[in-house]
């Protein structure tokens, strides 16, 4: 049992470093085109921060912030764009997932709106693997009773 | 308009309604049953369209993302993969309706949450039918194999360890499978099957396809449950839940066989399968090695599923002899088998659940004590006529499959697949009697003259209508689709035999 | 001879890995360390994909080499490495992390079931319960 005051170092630090790791990961997510990165990596270290929370403040901190609820909205949203951008295309006639159709609803070229497309579905896995890694972890730190979710 | 994007929709629909159920699963519950057969009803009406497209106008081709091929991913969709697209469909929109009061019952506060899955799982075995790239075949593998391990962890006391052990074995599996692509992406340098296959003839002599192919047979042989690697099946069908039982054993199996045939056939042409490498009799001699196997331990149960999964095993057998036979008549039997043992299997295992979900065990001795045949009687008319089916007796549609499977073997100058295949009929005719002498014929211990009174009346004590109309579906099925085998050859599964034959 | 194994390292590096990971999953008793095995295993593919993306000739990462903004001149094929298993290999990396994370539901499940972990231990159990089944 560590006592309260023995804490005061991680919470600081952490409390300074999180802003700056879910940035970083969220750059990683934007930048998945020109440099190592991309959704899945992006979510990561997004679904990393959360997780640095847990270990600093305890489990009752972090699920005040992202509960289990918002956990189980997200996964599914990102599941959802991803669908919704395929499914655009297929609206506007082309196949599934030819995001050079877009280019009709977005000011761009066809060539443009590919990348736009493959930009929008990036974001989609990213908030997906973020949602799913905190749901696994605490799942598997709390042994499946979040109810009993204690330090 | 809407016709021609019948290959994506048919996977897509299902996809986005899972996440669906998953979020309304948290506040409205009842809705999550609906949607999940809303999704399954696109699905099937989609593959009935898409079957009426290629038996009129033949093979499709769907480009995902509007990339030609080999660059992008393609869906083809020929007659082979049209017939088993429809059904999977069908048996997963009738365990749907199904499980409904099969699930308020077992787990009432887990519903959402086995309707995503649920879905998920149609939508992957779906995907990998309808898909003509290797390695989409895999990840959608991948999607069926992990919603199968949850959702047979759901079931009862065991369930966990044996969906661990399934999970070990499957994943195995699925990574032989993936070695077995990435050895053909190395020499070929591509992922396409139509394109695998104008590429590979020149290369039949290197090593590293010999052993790519070896990969594919074990790695598909895992999921499919073929007779050595099969041990992961008794006891994760067993425990799982009733309705999870009925879906996979129909399913699962027979898209793995699907997939062999696709690997043998159309990645690896047919002269390399059984002329270049021996892969046939090997195939074959292990299948009759699966028929008795299975048969014969299927007398020893006495837990009525376990009895059904051994005889699953059996089944899987008789399909791969049909394909490892080589000529036209063992392969037309081999897919007509297919969409028979999957009805029959869905049947047999929806019974069975009817059965735990009024009485609640599964002893086949302790049937008579129960008197079944007073209490269920139209539950125990479709486990009699199915099992009639699995034996073979006309018209039902397993006499068909198996008069094809036998004329096949002829054909072939293969004496003893004959005679096992006529064996191991007799074999499930002991197995099936037994049980239905448990039912029907047993005598009754004698009642005591004077000391208990009132003789007690049986009330029939029959299973809901929600769950006797899928069984009965499926038993009205299995009749008239014996009737017409005729037919359905002659549209469907002439053309889906590789023309080569 | 030995220009086989120096050669293609690769291939031997991926070999003794894959073994290991298997004999992990199949002689080990604990179910948690065949969950690492299989682990191992899967991790000894990708590793194995990933390694035969690579080019003669000292081919570079495969990210166009001042590439900010719309890219207009010709881009040599031959610099850059294979990027299609790289891709290839995210989607079974996302694989084998989720199948991880199922296989620890699961053991944690059995864990709350049976109090212990090791396979025969379970089975044990099993046999007891079978011989005298509890009302």
């Amino acid at each position: 049992m560590i006592r309260e005051d023995e804490n005061i170092i991680i919470q600081t630090i952490c409390r300074i470093l999180i802003p700056f790791i879910q940035l970083f990961g969220l750059y990683v997510i934007a930048h998945g085109h020109g440099s190592p990165g991309g959704g899945f990596q992006g979510g990561c270290i997004l679904a990393a921060s959360f997780v640095l929370i847990v270990v600093a403040f305890g489990l009752p901190e972090a699920k005040r912030r992202f509960s289990e609820k918002q956990v189980n909205l997200f996964s599914s949203i990102g599941v959802f764009i991803y669908a919704w951008t395929g499914w655009m295309a297929l609206l506007l006639g082309a196949n599934f997932l030819d995001y050079g159709r877009l280019s009709i609803i977005l000011p761009a070229d066809p060539v443009h709106a590919r990348y736009y497309g493959v930009f929008a579905v990036e974001v989609g896995v990213g908030i997906t693997v973020m949602a799913i890694m905190v749901s696994l972890f605490i799942d598997l730190i709390t042994g499946g009773k979040h109810e009993e979710a204690s330090e | 308009m809407i016709a021609e994007h019948f290959p994506a929709l048919i996977i897509v629909f299902p996809l986005i309604t899972a996440f669906f159920i998953n979020i309304v699963g948290w506040w409205w519950i009842r809705p999550c049953f609906y949607m999940s057969i809303l999704a399954l009803t696109v699905s099937f009406i989609s593959s009935i369209g898409i079957l009426n497209t290629v038996v009129t106008q033949g093979v499709i081709h769907y480009k995902l993302g509007g990339w030609d091929p080999p660059w992008g991913i393609e869906y083809v969709v020929d007659h082979l993969n049209a017939f088993i697209l429809v059904i999977v469909s069908f048996i997963g929109l009738l365990v749907g309706i199904y499980s409904k009061r099969d699930i308020e019952k077992e787990m009432p506060q887990k519903i959402p949450q086995f309707y995503t899955i649920y879905t998920l799982l149609v939508m992957g075995l779906l995907g990998m039918t309808v898909t003509g790239d290797a390695f989409n075949l895999y990840v959608l593998l991948e999607i069926a194999s992990l919603a199968s391990y949850a959702l047979i962890a759901m079931g009862e006391d065991r369930a966990p360890l044996a969906s661990f052990n399934y999970l070990i074995m499957g994943t195995i599996g699925a990574c032989f499978y993936l070695l077995g692509v990435g050895y053909l992406y190395i020499v070929t340098g591509s992922l396409n099957m139509a394109d695998l296959s104008e590429l590979l003839p020149k290369l039949y002599h290197s090593k590293a396809v010999l052993v790519a192919f070896a990969f594919f047979l074990i790695g598909i042989g895992i999921k499919m449950a073929f007779f050595p690697l099969h041990v992961w099946l008794p006891d994760a069908y067993t425990y799982a839940p009733s309705s999870v039982s009925a879906f996979v054993a129909g399913t699962m199996t027979k898209v793995g066989a699907y997939v062999l045939m696709r690997v043998m056939f159309t990645i690896f042409r047919p002269y390399f399968s059984i002329e270049l490498i021996p892969a046939t009799t090997v195939l074959g001699w292990t299948a009759v090695a699966a028929m008795m196997y299975g048969c014969v331990l299927a007398i020893a149960q006495r837990d009525l599923k376990r009895m059904l999964c051994y005889i699953l095993i059996a089944e899987v057998g008789y399909i791969v002899l049909g394909i490892s036979m080589a000529n036209r008549m063992g392969l037309t039997g081999a897919i007509l088998h297919i969409m028979n043992d999957a009805l029959m299997m869905a049947c047999l295992f929806s019974v069975a659940g009817a059965i735990m979900y009024k009485i609640g065990n599964r002893d086949i001795t302790n049937f008579r004590q129960q008197q079944l045949n007073k209490k269920m009687p139209f539950t125990m008319a479709a486990f009699t006529i199915t099992a009639l089916s699995v034996i073979g007796i006309p018209p039902t549609c397993g006499f068909f499959s198996k008069w094809y499977l036998i004329i096949g073997a002829i054909d072939a100058q293969q004496w003893v697949f004959a005679v096992a295949l006529i064996l191991s009929s007799l074999l499930s005719a002991v197995v099936f009697f037994k049980v239905i002498e448990q039912i029907y014929f047993k005598p009754r211990e004698p009642v005591r003259p004077h000391n208990e009174g009132t003789h007690e009346e049986v009330v029939m004590d029959e299973a809901p209508m929600s769950m006797l109309i899928p069984i009965y579906i499926m038993v009205g099925g299995i009749l008239i689709l014996g009737i017409l085998s005729g037919q359905i050859i002659s549209t469907v599964i002439q053309f889906a035999v590789p023309a080569s034959f | 001879m030995i220009e086989y194994i120096i050669a293609k390292y690769n291939y031997w590096a991926y070999i003794v890995l894959m073994m290991i990971g298997f004999y992990a999953m199949i002689g080990k008793g604990n179910l948690i360390k065949k969950l690492l095995g299989m682990n191992v295993f899967q991790w000894a593919i990708i590793l194995f994909y990933v390694s035969t993306s690579v080019k003669k000739g000292g081919a570079t990462i495969p990210i166009i080499q001042n590439g900010h903004g719309p890219v207009t001149h010709a881009v040599d094929v031959a610099q850059y490495l294979n990027p299609l298993p790289h891709v290839l290999m995210l989607t079974a990396i996302v694989v084998g992390v989720s199948t991880t994370g199922v296989a620890l539901s699961l053991a944690i499940m059995i864990y709350r079931k049976y109090k212990t972990l090791e396979e025969d231990e379970i089975l044990q159990i099993e046999e007891y319960e079978a011989l005298e089944p509890e009302e």
